[in-house]
């Protein structure tokens, strides 16, 4: 077994295993960190895949922000006092059914297909070819993109505070 | 390939061993320093001028007994201090420390992981950083320490915007994300005498980004995750023995990183204005870069330490309004500017 | 090396796990991290195709992704933190005021 494959298997296993404690953890918070350990796999498979800025990008978006913001979360609607918080769980035979039909499905499709593949691609770095794509093709979506996270982030602050009209009155 | 991984390895252990050192040198520098301003004599006692200080404070953190607080979360508390250092320790990998050497015939890169996306790399990891202290706060099952950590989460979340908007600056000043790329632009000069250093160039970044990273690192005037008076010791209250020296170790490391990374976006990291004009060779030339580098990290360093004894600590509303209001707009400014200034000389 | 499949069949893995936890789980926070899960799987085979087909498009998509899931994050915090505010919790299941 080669180096890469050898790297391949450890992260997959991590990204997966991480991914199962976020599920059926009891523990809100064990499940939060393993949400890092996922985020962190599934960088790491970003960088066999040779892109290097999209995994920088997950780390830096994922890890750094959107977790950092759900721990937050788990801090301000739970008991942080008390170390042990557990949640429960509903549904769970329609649910077995529900998704064991939907992996099924997406294993069977992805393995059906004849994937049109280009062989052994090796990239030097993808920043410039994302750039260019964004700047000249994608312009539109980009921007809308922007307005979308102006958007998101007023609507944020507001939901977030407490008295909106005390917030206005300073 | 086993040459490589080889150099590779060298590379390592030198940097950690140098860059360890220098963690509990710092400490050492930190004491007698705020003795200086303070007026007192600082450690004086071990060795001479106390210079073996360092040694005797490891040895007797390594002996003390640890505590863990009885309703703490032990596997987490544990983890908390090795995050801490270990990010502060990695985001180093990727800081080049010289141009290159020449030894024993092989052309050596001096730079840990020369990668494409250097500063990006260094953003990440300054974000991570988040982790250690919040996971110890939470873990420790103390109020002080919670409220240390939720300040310190809240404070590096808004600091890490201006820091990274104020790095787009040089970014686009460079048109590159590796730091090699970032130093070797700031080897120029502007108008033919005043060395093209960052800091020249970009001045509203360069303040944005010192301050920031004095808010990442949190240092004095920012200090509030652990405000003496007001949370016993913040977020390494419930710590003890070897686990509160990690935090230790860690605060110093992430200066002296902090600094080593304003050395290199700018303040034209190992490169020496003016040497190039006179005729030194080649591993003169590398030998010089090293010790540039290192004599401008040690100046921000001790400009950082100097800081935090003389101006006082940031109410926390202070804080945050500096954070949003003055520092998020100047650095959008800077992005602004600079590319009106690069659309002109186009 | 690593045939294309297998980062596909990963990635379904990922998503199925995702999916069983918003289905199962009761706690609006942990349904949250499925979904952040979920996306993150989608992101997987962005990639994966971007580097096997050599078109720097997905991983273009994959910026999309994230900016969205950013804007998600901010968004339904909010939600969930103003929920607890006035119900006192973030269980989904007794969050039933819509329900007669």
């Amino acid at each position: 077994m080669d180096l890469y494959a050898f790297f391949f298997y450890f992260f997959a296993v991590l990204t997966v295993g991480s991914a199962f404690v976020v599920v059926f953890s009891r523990n809100i918070i064990y499940s939060a960190f393993a949400l890092m350990f996922t985020f962190f796999g599934v960088a790491a498979l970003y960088v066999l895949l040779y892109a290097d800025f999209v995994a920088v990008t997950q780390l830096l978006v994922y890890v750094g922000g959107i977790l950092v913001l759900i721990i937050f979360g788990v801090m301000l609607t739970t008991k942080v006092f008390s170390v042990e918080m557990k949640t429960g769980t509903l549904n769970l035979l329609p649910a077995t059914l529900f998704t064991a039909i939907i992996a099924g499905m997406l294993i069977f499709v992805f393995s059906a297909t004849d994937w049109n593949v280009v062989p052994d691609q090796e990239w030097d770095t993808t920043v410039y070819g994302i750039g260019a794509l964004l700047v000249n093709e994608f312009i539109l979506p980009m921007q809308v993109a922007g307005v979308l996270l102006l958007v998101a982030m007023i609507g944020a602050v507001m939901m977030a505070a407490r008295d909106w009209t005390k917030l206005k009155s300073k | 390939m086993i040459e490589t991984l080889l150099i590779a390895f060298i590379k390592i252990v030198i940097v950690l061993l140098v860059l360890l050192t220098a963690v509990a040198y710092s400490v050492y520098a930190e004491r007698r320093i705020s003795a200086f301003i303070q007026d007192r004599l600082g450690p004086n006692r071990v060795g001479p001028f106390g210079l073996l200080q360092p040694i005797a404070d490891v040895v007797k953190l390594v002996f003390k007994e640890a505590i863990v607080p009885r309703n703490a979360n032990k596997p987490l508390h544990d983890l908390a201090p090795v995050i801490s250092l270990t990010v502060a320790l990695a985001t180093f990998a990727v800081i080049p420390f010289g141009n290159t050497i020449t030894l024993f015939g092989e052309e050596v890169k001096l730079i840990i992981a020369d990668v494409n996306i250097g500063v990006l790399y260094i953003l990440a990891f300054s974000s991570i950083s988040v982790y250690g202290i919040a996971l110890a706060g939470w873990s420790s099952n103390n109020k002080y320490s919670l409220m240390g950590s939720l300040r310190s989460s809240a404070q590096m979340v808004s600091y890490e915007l201006s820091l990274g908007l104020a790095v787009v600056g040089v970014i686009m000043v460079t048109g590159s994300l590796r730091l090699d790329q970032v130093v070797m632009n700031q080897t120029n000069y502007l108008f033919g005498v005043l060395p093209a250093w960052n800091c020249f160039v970009q001045p509203i970044g360069f303040i944005t980004f010192v301050v920031a990273a004095f808010a990442e690192t949190n240092r004095q005037p920012f200090d509030l995750p652990e405000a003496e008076p007001e949370l016993v010791g913040g977020f390494h209250t419930e710590y003890t023995g070897l686990k509160f020296g990690l935090f230790f170790l860690a605060e110093y490391a992430h200066m002296i990183v902090a600094s080593a990374i304003i050395t290199t976006l700018y303040l034209g990291g190992w490169h020496l204005p003016y040497i190039d004009m006179i005729d030194v060779s080649p591993m003169l030339m590398s030998i010089i870069g090293i010790l540039t580098f290192v004599i401008k990290v040690t100046l921000v360093l001790l400009f950082m330490i100097v800081i935090r004894w003389t101006i006082p600590r940031f109410r926390y509303d202070q804080l945050m309004g500096l954070g949003w209001k003055v520092m998020f707009p100047m650095a959008l400014l800077n992005i602004f500017i600079t590319g009106l200034i690069l659309l002109l000389l186009q | 090396m690593i045939p294309l499949n297998f980062y596909l069949v990963l990635s379904a893995l990922l998503f199925t796990i995702g999916v069983v936890g918003v289905l199962t789980r009761r706690n609006a926070i942990i349904v949250f991290m499925s979904i952040e899960l979920m996306l993150n799987s989608v992101n997987l085979t962005l990639v994966a195709f971007s580097s096997f087909l050599g078109d720097a498009t997905g991983q273009m998509l994959v910026f999309f992704v994230i900016t969205i899931a950013a804007a998600e994050a901010a968004i339904g915090l909010a939600i969930i933190i103003a929920l607890f505010r006035n119900k006192q919790t973030v269980n989904i299941d007794e969050i039933n005021l819509l329900k007669w």
